[in-house]
Parts: C-alpha cells; structure tokens; sequence
C-alpha cells in the first residue's frame, strides 16, 4: 500500500528543547509533516523505513508511561533502533551526575536522545554534552514542546486552524510544562490564550505576559473555542496551594455546568493522565466535547514528524 | 409586630450623626428612623416604648467570642453565650473556631448555625479556621466554608508561625475577598511568659510575654499583605509598637485593619496584682501607658474595633496558680460598661466609641446591622450611659463566671436590647 507522503521539513535545528524561539513556519511545518503520519499510523502496516540504522534513547528520569510509549512507537515506526532506558535501573540511581550519565550514553553513537527530568533546565544541559539530537519531553515545569505541538495539531484538525480561537488554559498553570509550552505555541499561531486558575497557581509575574487571567472560572470560560485542563498534582491538592480536591472541583474542575459558559461547540483537552473529579468531571471527560483520546493519537504522530526532522538530517559522514 | 421607640438620643455611628427623635421597626427592619419619628406619628397598633433620657443605637457586633459549641458545652453554650451577649446588649457575636473539633469543615458551620437558630436569642455567625486543625500548615477549604456561612478565616488565640502558609492563605483568599483574622503572638518569643515582659512581672517573679512577642507577627504579615494585596485584620493588639506598625500600614494604604480587646482598653498590668488569674490573658494586660497608647489610636480611627474576647473559663482552669492557669475572661456582658468608662472619662466621644463596636465590625463582615437606617435590621440597644451598678460575677448569665470587672464600679449599660424586632432585654 502507498500513502501520501509529506513535503520536505523546515526544521534545520539540532534539539528539540522548547517552543520558545521556534518560529511559525517551523511550527507549522512539524504539524503538516505530523498530518501525514497520522495517516500512517491508522493504516494496517505502520512501518516506514526513514530512520533504518538510527538509535533513539528514550532517557526517562521521571516515570512516564504515554509520553514514553508514544516516543518508543513513534520511533520504531520509523524504523529506528528505540531504547528505552528509565531511572529505576540505571546508574542514575547509583549516584552518576546528569553530565556522565550524557557522555556514557553519547559513547554508544546514538543518533538522538528523548530525555524527560524533572529539573527544569536539565534537559538543555545534558544536550550541550552529546553529539546527537536531543528532543525534551518535559523538564521540570519549564517546557514540554512534542505535547504543544500534538495540541496545536489536534486543535487545527477540528477547528481548521488556530488563528483567532479563544483558546482557556485551566488549573495548576504554576507547575505546568505543558502550560508554558502551549501558551507560547497557540500565542505565535494567532490563538487568544488565557489563564484560569487559583491565584495560589498562576506563575508569579504571569501578569506580564499580557494574557487575560481569571480566577473565576466561569468568566474565564466566557466565548472559549478551545477548554485546555491540566493535571493537578496530588501532592498540591491538601493544603499548600489549595485547601482540597473536593474545593478545587467545586470552582476548578471543569462539569458540564461551566462548559455550558463556553460556546457550545467548544472543544475539551487533557494533556492527562486525568484524575477524574478533580480538574475534570467523568461525564466531561468522556463526553461529545473532549478531544482528549483524539490527543493520545495525535502524540504519535507528532513524535514521528520531530524525530524525523532531528534524526533524518544526520548523513553518514 | 409593629415597634416603636421614641423620645430617645438617636446616635447612628455608621455617619456620626446624633439626632432626637425615635425608630420605627416593622418586619424585623427599621422601618422609620430620625427626628421626624414622634408622637402621633406612630403606626397604629404600635407597641411603643418611650426612651427619654436614653440612648438609642444599633446593637454592638462583637467579632471574637468563643461559644462553647461544639466540645466545651461545660464552659459556654451558644444559648448561655448569646443571652450574656443580650444582657451586654451584643445583638451579633461571631464565634471562635477553636472548639472541638475545629470548625474547618463546613458540616460544622451549619452545625453552629442550627444550633444557633434553635437555641441563641442574639444573632450568631460562625468564624472558621485559617488552618486545617489549627496545625497551621494547611489552609482550609475557603470557598465551601464561606458559601456555608463563615464570614471570616482565623486561627483562633493561635498564630499561623510558618510564613509561606500565610502568604498562600491571602493569596488564595484573595479569589474568595475572604477576611483573614489574625491573633499576634509569637509562642517561642512569648517562651515560658504569663504576663506582660516588665518590673511588675519580674517583682511578682513572673516570666514575661514582651511586646516584640505581637510586633513581630504583625509586621511580618503586613509585610506579607503588601506583597500579596490580601485582606487582613489583626485580631487584637495590645501595645503602642503594634500602633505604629498599623498607622504606616493604613498610610500606604494596605487594606488592613485592626482590633482591640475591651480589656486592654479598661485595665492594666497592675490588675493582676495579687496573682489575680482572671487577669490572665492574650494578649496579656500592658503597662498603663500602653492603655494610653491604645485609647487615643482608638480615638484616632488607627485601632478600628472593639472586641469582647470572651473566653468562658471554668473554675477548675483558673483556680491555679498564676502560671498554670489557662488564658481568658468572659467579657460579652461588660464590654459595653466597660467601654463607657472611656466615655465618662472624655476620652473618646460615644459616636466613636459605639462605631468600634457596632458599624465598624459591620464593615469588616459585610453586615447590614451596626447602623441606624431605613431597611437595617432592627438590631438596636437602648442605653442608659449613666446608671451606676456594681458587677456582681455571680448574676453572670454565661455559664463562666471568669470576669475581670468581679465587684467593679460600672456606669452605664444597656437597658433595652431588640434583635430582629423583637424585645430580649427589657
């Protein structure tokens, strides 16, 4: 079976570290590219043979399960050699710095390298001590570009483009990679992007950013085209940042109640995993408006399209 | 029912304003107020009460008082707590959240709230705690508590000492406009201390609670209001330091206010004298010329409320000696006495005065009671600003008898006190 391939990538950079100082054409060009994997991926036989004879690392410091699969998937239906290789049994564990860890693995000639750390900054560093592409799938609350980009692409495929679109990110805003990637991202492609969320989790100094912030949801909600809910963080939900998760759901999580607010055909996402009754009620999550399934395929299919970018333009010297 | 008081000195202290005339009440609200309210002005079928050579004011607000319910039923009850508020002419008392268990979840709001309606003859609001348990680590559930009825946060006699909690709860709070109330004592400054730091307390070979003991908590948090944008209420202060600390504060226009406990108004260090234990409290009872300091603040507009600090104590707690006995005076019955005493002595007008216990802690809450006008609550006192009488412990109406004012000379005190439109005292 033949499918339609993709023009060439605009993307001539090394990394993948962040969405900031991408430029839109950039952007624009990893979505069209990821267009066309999402074909790929719904045919019977997914392998391509792009990335035949390259090594992908997958170098989890912090436990994933849908980033790393869909890194591991993505790769393998390129035609890579994936690895995966998590913090549980590696040497981290044993006491290795960040920067040994990165020479040790950069030994083996790897061709790019998918690092997630919980230190923002971590994953910028380990790339100026390897000689490959390094893509972050997430550092600390700093950056988390590959899951911008899947919600620009999931958003552009049911809205048929992002320019203009009232666009609510909601809740733990303060500990969100997936915030401040997105925010730039939807910012640089036209969206109206605005925070909701207690003040206790709006990022001091956000204010500067000149986006509109609410701490009542429902006017926040007002015009929405597109409901973007984070996860919060059990650890934040007794008493710190706010006083419960049953008082978070209450003026936080999103019920059919507020999304009646936003227009009727706006849209839901979760980056997940979800916890259901928290940010999110189960009738929501699961409902006519939720992209969030719809988001887990998209992952793929933009993971395939970034490491095609990074990988692919290493030539045999 | 249909009430109608005339011929009385009206004293609003809401607008300042004192007029003669009367007050007509219809429904449970103030139906008619002002000079014009006379004889043969009267609705028909009015009871009327005639008022003259009295003064007739809104109903005090006392804003700190602790009521027994639930867990301390032995020292107070909401009943016995309201019907000694009703003898001192208190028509709305908020009470304490430090009972057992704390109120820091909203099931026991409503609890105080039933009970109250069934059993108290004044209004009752509930205050709710600022920390889960009063631990001071974790704040409590704002939201659902204020939509159940709490109209203020506060640890109770307890300081929230961990500085980011703080910051988070006005931060937080902010989103709800919810008031936070705080008590100021550092309890490692305050160390072994019983009473107020100075000569008197190391003759009588007392350790002492000096006064950098409240300064300090006070300026850190104005320090954290000015970070944050919070609202905040300092709960009582008791020395000339903390004066200073509010008037820079309000000057640059933080949205602070503050309070003082009707016994630091009244009485001194030297009423401890021989180890007396009902003089034992916190803050503890300054030097007198931190009294001073704090009735011209008090005058000046820089100290906002009078409150009663009711602390219902039984025997048992306060017959110790000095040291180990527990903190604490009922005051919801003398607070009025008490303060007329700073009328009679020309230190502070009684518009003023009757505003620190009455408009003012309105304000600070949002009520519609504490002024004389047209739709207000017919909450309303009928004061006799002269009648002498010696406070006699034993005809107490709260179940504890712990006042610091026992066999006192007392001039003035409420003679007729209405809540709602109805008659309870007189």
């Amino acid at each position: 079976m033949t499918y339609p391939g993709h023009p060439p990538v605009a993307f001539a950079r090394r990394h993948l570290l962040g969405i900031q100082g991408l430029n839109r054409l950039e952007i624009t060009s990893l979505l069209d590219a990821a267009e066309s994997y999402v074909e790929l991926s719904r045919q019977v036989d997914k392998k391509r043979s792009t990335l035949r004879g390259r090594t992908q690392i997958n170098l989890f410091f912090e436990a994933s399960t849908r980033t790393q699969a869909s890194f591991e998937l993505a790769g393998k239906r390129l035609g890579a050699d994936v690895m995966n290789m998590s913090v549980g049994n590696s040497s981290v564990k044993k006491g290795e710095t960040l920067i040994d860890t990165a020479a040790t693995l950069n030994a083996m000639h790897p061709d790019v390298i998918v690092v997630r750390h919980h230190a923002a900054g971590a994953v910028e560093l380990l790339s100026r001590k390897v000689d490959c592409a390094v893509v972050n799938a997430g550092d600390g609350a700093h950056e988390h570009p590959t899951q911008a980009l899947l919600d620009a692409l999931t958003i552009r495929r049911n809205k048929g483009g992002i320019e203009g679109l009232v666009v609510a990110i909601c809740g733990d805003i303060l500990h969100s990679r997936v915030a401040r990637s997105n925010i730039i991202l939807l910012s640089a492609l036209g969206a109206h992007v605005r925070l909701i969320g207690p003040s206790t989790l709006i990022p001091p100094g956000f204010e500067g950013l000149g986006l509109p912030i609410f701490t009542d949801m429902k006017k926040g909600l007002e015009g929405a085209d597109i409901i973007m809910m984070l996860r919060l963080q059990r650890e934040r939900m007794s008493g710190s940042f706010i006083p419960s998760a049953k008082e978070y759901f209450r003026y936080f999580g999103l019920d059919q109640d507020k999304l009646a607010v936003a227009k009727p055909d706006a849209l839901v996402m979760h980056p997940g995993p979800m916890n259901r009754g928290v940010e999110i009620a189960t009738d929501v999550a699961d409902g006519a408006q939720s992209l969030i399934k719809e988001q887990v395929e998209m992952g793929v299919a933009v993971r395939m399209a970034v490491l095609e970018a990074l990988a692919g333009q290493r030539l045999n010297a | 029912m249909t009430l109608a008081l005339l011929n009385a000195r009206l004293i609003d202290p809401a607008s300042g304003s004192e007029s003669h005339g009367g007050v007509i009440i219809r429904d449970g609200l103030i139906d008619a107020v002002g000079s014009s309210v006379r004889q043969g002005q009267v609705p028909e079928g009015a009871e009327v009460h005639d008022c003259a050579g009295l003064v007739l004011a809104p109903g005090l607000i006392d804003l700190c008082a602790f009521a027994g319910e639930p867990g301390a039923e032995h020292r107070e009850t909401l009943r016995t707590a309201s019907e000694a508020a009703a003898a001192g002419g208190v028509t709305t008392l908020v009470c304490r959240p430090d009972t057992s268990p704390v109120v820091d979840d909203p099931a026991i709001i409503d609890f105080i709230k039933r009970r109250a309606r069934d059993k108290a003859v004044v209004n009752v609001l509930p205050s709710a705690a600022l920390s889960k348990g009063l631990h001071g680590a974790e704040m409590t559930e704002f939201g659902l508590l204020m939509e159940a009825g709490a109209v203020f946060f506060t640890d109770g006699p307890r300081s929230v000492m961990n500085a980011q909690v703080m910051r988070r709860a006005l931060i937080y709070a902010r989103d709800f406009g919810a008031l936070i109330v705080h008590h100021l004592e550092d309890p490692t400054l305050r160390g072994e201390g019983v009473m107020n730091e100075g000569e008197f307390a190391s003759r009588l070979g007392l350790h002492g609670i000096p006064h950098v003991a409240e300064t300090i908590v006070l300026e850190r948090d104005l320090a954290l209001v000015a970070a944050t944008g919070g609202r905040y209420h300092a709960s009582m202060i008791s020395c000339s330091g903390s004066i200073e600390l509010m008037r820079r504060a309000k000057a640059a226009g933080l949205n602070v206010t503050c309070g003082v406990s009707i016994n630091n108004l009244a009485l001194n260090e030297n009423d401890v004298g021989a180890y007396r234990t009902f003089c034992k409290l916190s803050p503890p009872l300054r030097h007198e010329n931190e009294r001073l300091a704090l009735v011209d603040a008090l005058a000046d507009g820089t100290i906002d409320i009078i409150v009663s600090d009711h602390d219902p104590q039984d025997v048992e707690t306060k017959r110790q000696p000095f040291g180990e006995a527990a903190n604490g005076a009922v005051g919801l019955e003398t607070m009025l006495s008490a303060a007329l005493r700073l009328h009679h002595s020309g230190d502070i007008a009684l518009p003023r005065l009757l505003a620190a216990m009455s408009s003012a802690p309105a304000d600070l809450i949002g009520s519609k009671a504490g002024r004389l006008s047209v739709g207000a609550p017919a909450d309303l006192i009928v004061i006799d600003p002269d009648a002498p009488y010696v406070l006699d412990k034993a005809k107490l109406k709260s179940r504890s008898k712990n006042s610091p004012f026992d066999e006192a000379r007392m001039e003035g005190k409420a003679v007729k006190v209405i809540v709602g439109g109805r008659v309870v005292v007189g």
